[in-house]
């Protein structure tokens, strides 16, 4: 079997066993990636180089004996916003297109502590600002099921690179829904873990308060595995929780729902859902159902209010995050300027994309004096609304199962020209990010074109173990994850 | 919520960037619609409400302060447009004064 077509943890256990080098796997998927990548554009920057010295290095370092380092010599490919230590970092933008990170990130540094091997660095919409990868300053990804859809976005890079085979698994980042949106888009495993449960340290914030890393992967044992591998407090992020990490595999042992209480959430069913995605959706919380779990109408009521709640706040941590792009201590300077505030206002006029710029001068405004209470103030309160709606649907149930996301992916450009669409099709992802609570998104079928449609299930705060124990009995009850896209 | 000209230049001020006529003209007809999206939550009554600004609840995380291994200065000022001997090197800041 080629090696390629493993999943994560099959290509583990074939490495731990002494089955296959590292050198080997950094060759199939070199080879892999020659065949299709021109079609996908799935990589901002190949590590080719570095990744085959981080192979020979490792297979001369294991002569003879397996350690068991759960990532030691698996090929992965990261998200160009998180940082990697001598492996440019662009964040999709001009202002970072020269950007060599000093330092790790912490889940860098866990996973080459581990032994990983870096396959390269995954496009995205610049700033992780979009739903699409359109946004990216070195142009977009294409969806591997068919070529002139979009991935999705943020992490459309990853999300495409998991589904044509690019890599074993992936790393994205999700404020909105940038993991699993992509992720459903392309018919591969995202997840969003719980806000705290993974350290931002080192991914280029966005929305400090929303931001979370995690895996996108073949299915859902390798979501579990991955999790495991980056998952725990970090002193360098006094945003992650202090909360022990399980042995995320542990929780795939049971194939059934018994007792497990499901709520499905009215508000998510509702005008502008693509009728293929109901239909999809609804049969695959039939299976649920089926597989012992009890299936409960439940309401979210402000469902209709997380868009808007989201886009000021959003924007606002955005606008202030992204001060500090300035053209004084790394990225892009402007050049000819004869005092500073043109240099930061000739530097961030070049610097910056369309949906960026957009977006600082949404979360500016919201911010400035007059209207600061009447959108930040408020939006605030409203996310308070939102998380109480969470906290009560979950005294009932156990889970949440909604669609991922309101039609199949999209055709490039259908959106482009419509900042507002582009928004509202977060609908169904956003107010997970609002509540910080975990959530995976899976295959549940196909639309009529062919195209992947993914089930999103929801979870109490740092309950992943019952997100991935029921993502995986429904994954063995159906047949989705051995449906491969011919990319042509 | 109509966005002026005007309120997109001050705005744009504010925010560091220079914009083109063409980017000032799409912004204010795109932000006025997002805006006018945006004030739907005035529907939803927050009287008493208390905000959100993290979900974690967490109160202040504090650590020694300890002399800890840090970027060396080469380091530190490798990826700087302009630099010189390990300064990052910016436009002059404070105009000449004539003497009292």
């Amino acid at each position: 079997m080629s090696i390629h077509k493993l999943s994560l943890y099959e290509l583990h256990k074939k490495f731990t066993a002494g089955e296959v080098t590292a050198t080997e796997i950094v060759r199939a998927y070199g080879l892999r990636i020659g065949q299709v990548e021109s079609k996908v554009k799935a990589y901002i920057t190949q590590a080719k180089d570095s990744v085959v010295a981080q192979a020979s290095a490792l297979d001369a370092s294991l002569k003879g004996w397996r350690r068991t380092s759960p990532m030691m010599g698996m090929p992965l490919a990261i998200k160009d916003n998180i940082c990697t230590e001598g492996v440019r970092t662009t964040c999709a933008s001009q202002m970072l297109g020269n950007f060599v990170p000093p330092y790790d990130a912490t889940v860098i540094a866990k996973l080459r502590t581990q032994g990983y091997l870096l396959l390269g660095k995954t496009n995205l919409d610049e700033f992780a600002m979009g739903s699409s990868t359109e946004n990216s300053a070195f142009g977009p990804s294409r969806n591997p099921w068919n070529l002139q859809c979009v991935p999705g976005g943020s992490s459309g890079g990853s999300a495409a690179a998991v589904a044509a085979d690019e890599c074993a698994a992936a790393l994205g980042s999700d404020t909105g829904g940038s993991i699993r949106q992509p992720a459903a888009f392309c018919g591969v495993v995202g997840l969003k873990p719980t806000y705290g449960r993974v350290s931002r340290y080192g991914l280029i914030a966005f929305a400090s308060s929303l931001d979370q890393i995690g895996p996108i992967t073949k299915d859902v044992t390798d979501s579990a595995f991955l999790l495991g591998a980056i998952a725990g407090h970090d002193p360098l992020d006094s945003t992650s929780a202090d909360v022990p990490v399980p042995d995320y595999l542990k929780a795939l042992k049971k194939k059934d729902l018994k007792r497990l209480k499901i709520g499905v959430p009215v508000e998510f069913f509702a005008e502008g859902l693509d009728p293929d995605v109901e239909l999809t959706v609804r049969a695959a919380i039939q299976e649920l159902k089926a597989l012992g779990g009890e299936i409960k109408e439940i309401q979210l009521p402000r469902t209709d209010a997380a868009v808007a709640t989201y886009y000021v706040l959003a924007t606002a941590e955005a606008s202030s995050n992204l001060a500090r792009y300035d053209g004084v201590k790394f990225g892009l300077r402007a050049k000819e300027t004869k005092d500073l505030l043109e240099l930061y206002m000739k530097t961030r006029q070049e610097g910056f994309g369309p949906e960026v710029k957009r977006r600082i001068m949404l979360g500016t405004y919201v911010l400035s004096a007059g209207y600061y209470d009447a959108y930040y103030g408020k939006a605030q309160a409203v996310r308070t609304l939102i998380r109480q709606d969470f906290e009560a649907a979950f005294q009932d149930v156990d889970l949440i199962v909604t669609p991922v996301t309101p039609t199949p992916a999209f055709k490039f450009g259908a959106k482009a020209d419509d900042p507002l669409q582009m928004y509202l099709s977060d609908i169904f992802t956003i107010s997970v990010n609002l509540a910080g609570v975990p959530a995976i998104s899976l295959p549940c079928g196909f639309s009529r074109a062919g195209l992947p449609i993914g089930l999103q299930l929801i979870g109490r705060p740092f309950e992943e173990e019952t997100l991935l124990r029921a993502a995986y009995a429904y994954e063995q009850s159906t047949q989705w994850k051995t449906k491969k896209p011919v990319i042509r | 919520m109509d966005m002026t000209k005007q309120e997109v230049e001050k705005v744009a001020k504010l925010a560091r960037l220079e914009l083109t006529d063409i980017e000032k003209a799409a912004f204010t007809k795109q932000l006025s619609e997002i805006l006018t999206h945006v004030e739907t939550l005035k529907q939803y009554d927050t009287a008493g409400v208390e905000p959100t600004a993290t979900v974690l609840g967490q109160v202040n995380v504090f650590r020694p302060d300890d002399v800890r291994p840090s970027l060396s200065v080469e380091r530190a000022v490798a990826n700087a447009p302009e630099s010189a001997d390990g300064f990052f090197v910016v436009p002059k800041i404070i105009e000449d004064r004539q003497p009292l």
